[in-house]
């Protein structure tokens, strides 16, 4: 059984379509990054697979319906919903001590385990702590809970580097293993990409692409030319290119590698470039959906 | 390993009891005042009663002397006590409830609150027993334990000023009030749940200003009818409805026009016999699941 399993998946806001037709399968034991630009129905997504909105088409998570079946599904499905959800007012205890009261998964001497890392104080109002002890404080919270699915929608926003970075290096070490999925939704491709088995691209409501990391790696390549080989770079057909410095950067969909090599310096492409080959020039054509 | 560990029991679920206790737990974490307000009023009012006590034993020896007008100011205190209590658990209980489902959409914590297994039925639930079961409890807690420091202090008073205290303790009639006061306010409780329910029903719905869009529509079809046919049948309902449960507990008629005066005059039959009470709770039943209904489709605001 997929963990996640979508068909013509649908969400209208009036006459917005937030989700247009969305096909997807996400099979246990992935790390998925959910890659669009802003309103591209990254967030209604993740709101449908968590049972926070109706939707219309077929949608099943661990072979749940999220709509019909959320009471059920929670005790089995975490999520991070968005930055800076837990309530000022809320004391570092009292969060540990209430999840301890409802969820039936919560190991508490493992968030205890998680929170004595950090420098967070257990008497600490939440309104009292940074942004990024807060993101720690909720993923202490969630990580000790043992979930099969696990949601992050945009959980580093608004952090610096070091805790975005000691973020994920946590989720990846000390949570993540072949039981658990790890869906992900965020803008900061290039920091997550090397945690990531597979990416799923949305724009306008729809999937553009949804390939696992090897296929990626195998299907698109980069290419750096020098000025005088560009022409018979180009005459391979790139789906992209830009400038950097002298330089010229290419990326080809299904080219042979050999072919590329005679003509310059071929690299496994970053996602954010290929994000950006894939979905083209921002807002292009999106005037209508957006509105 | 002598048992086989798939023999464990798997934690599925916890059950409903447990989930309401730990919410409603959460609610009074995050609303202190449901407690200190009435406690602080409380305080305050001890406070006022023990500088009364100067005037206490002149009024005792008065009363020795046999002016029968002065014992009943004796209850004075006590009464105020439980008034000044009751009045605080009213406005806490109020604005608790405008607030109970508007303050986490807009502090979006409501999106933490749904990563957790609890239902939204079981949360509004939760936040209804504050109002209706909490704040009464607080309410007769506070007040008693006021009652009794004001009987310790005026005794001590007595017995300092070399009077004997059965002058005082035969003038008071503890007993009536220790009784009505626990019934007269569950009796409230029941007959105001539906405005509590009505009040987190707008809370759940309301983008902004919940006590605007909780009066508005009975206040304005109230003026309406003043203006067009000058009665005041929708301002007399609403003030039934918010004052009649203690009229109905502590008055001979349920009117709140004569008073009790002794414990065989409470009359629990008569209240809980009043169809208005069951009506009351039906209402409140139906905003409440309405509520809840809401609480699934609501987004951050």
């Amino acid at each position: 059984m997929a963990c996640i399993e979508a068909r013509g998946l649908r969400k209208a806001y009036g006459k917005t379509l937030a989700l247009d037709g969305v096909d997807l399968t996400v099979e246990a034991g992935r790390i998925v990054g959910l890659i669009g630009p802003n309103g591209a129905g990254k967030s209604t997504a993740l709101s449908a697979m968590l049972g926070l909105t109706e939707f219309e088409g077929e949608l099943k998570v661990l072979g749940r319906n999220p709509w019909t079946e959320r009471d059920r599904l929670l005790r089995d499905v975490c999520f991070i919903a968005d930055v800076a959800v837990l309530p000022g007012w809320i004391r570092v205890w009292q969060a540990v001590d209430y999840v301890a009261g409802v969820h039936p998964r919560f190991d508490r001497a493992k968030a205890d385990g998680f929170l004595a890392r950090t420098a967070i104080k257990r008497t600490s109002k939440v309104r009292e702590l940074s942004k990024g002890m807060v993101a720690q404080l909720h993923l202490a919270l969630v990580m000790a809970i043992d979930a099969k699915l696990l949601v992050l929608d945009e959980p580093t926003l608004g952090l610096d580097l070091l805790y975005r970075k000691q973020f994920y290096d946590t989720l990846l070490n000390d949570y993540f293993d072949s039981q658990r999925t790890i869906v992900v939704s965020t803008h900061q491709v290039d920091e997550i990409q090397h945690i990531l088995t597979d990416v799923v691209f949305l724009n306008h409501g729809r999937v553009v692409l949804s390939a696992s990391m090897e296929d990626l790696e195998a299907r698109y390549l980069e290419l750096v030319v020098g000025p005088q080989q560009v022409e018979a770079a180009r005459a391979l057909r790139p789906i992209y290119e830009r400038r950097a410095l002298a330089r010229t950067l290419m990326l080809f969909d299904g080219v042979a590698r050999d072919r590329l090599a005679a003509l310059g310096e071929v690299r496994t492409p970053g996602v954010a470039d290929l994000f950006v080959a894939l979905m083209g020039p921002p807002n292009a054509g999106a005037e209508g959906a957006a509105a | 390993m002598t048992t086989p560990s798939n023999a464990l029991p798997e934690p599925t679920a916890f059950g409903w009891r447990r989930l309401l206790y730990w919410s409603v737990r959460r609610e009074l974490w995050e609303n202190r005042a449901v407690y200190l307000a009435p406690m602080a009023i409380a305080a305050f009012a001890l406070f006022g009663i023990a500088l009364s006590t100067i005037a206490l034993p002149h009024a005792l020896r008065a009363i020795a002397a046999g002016d029968a007008k002065r014992a009943a100011v004796l209850m004075g205190p006590y009464a105020f006590v439980a008034f000044a209590v009751m009045a605080t658990a009213f406005f806490v209980a109020v604005f608790y409830s405008l607030a109970a489902l508007h303050a986490e959409r807009r502090d979006r914590s409501i999106l933490f609150w749904k990563s957790l297994p609890v239902s939204d039925l079981t949360t509004v639930l939760s936040k209804a027993a504050i109002p209706i079961l909490v704040i009464p409890a607080i309410t007769v807690a506070v007040t008693f334990a006021a009652q009794v420091a004001i009987l310790v202090l005026t005794t001590l008073v007595t017995l300092l000023n070399g009077l004997d205290p059965n002058l005082l303790w035969s003038h008071l009639h503890l007993g009536l009030m220790w009784v009505a006061l626990p019934y007269g306010l569950l009796v409230d409780a029941l007959w105001t749940a539906p405005i509590y329910a009505w009040f987190i029903l707008v809370s759940a719905w309301a983008k902004r200003m919940p006590i605007l869009w909780a009066m508005v529509p009975f206040v304005v079809p109230a003026m309406v009818e003043r203006g067009a046919f000058g009665t005041a049948h929708i301002g007399s309902f609403l003030g039934r409805r918010l004052f009649g449960g203690f009229n109905q507990a502590f008055s001979l008629d349920g009117m709140g026009k004569a008073p009790i005066g002794k414990l065989g005059d409470l009359d629990p039959l008569r209240a809980f016999a009043m169809p208005d009470i069951w009506l009351g709770l039906a209402v409140a039943a139906a905003f409440l699941a309405m509520a809840a209904w809401l609480r699934r489709r609501r987004e951050p605001i």
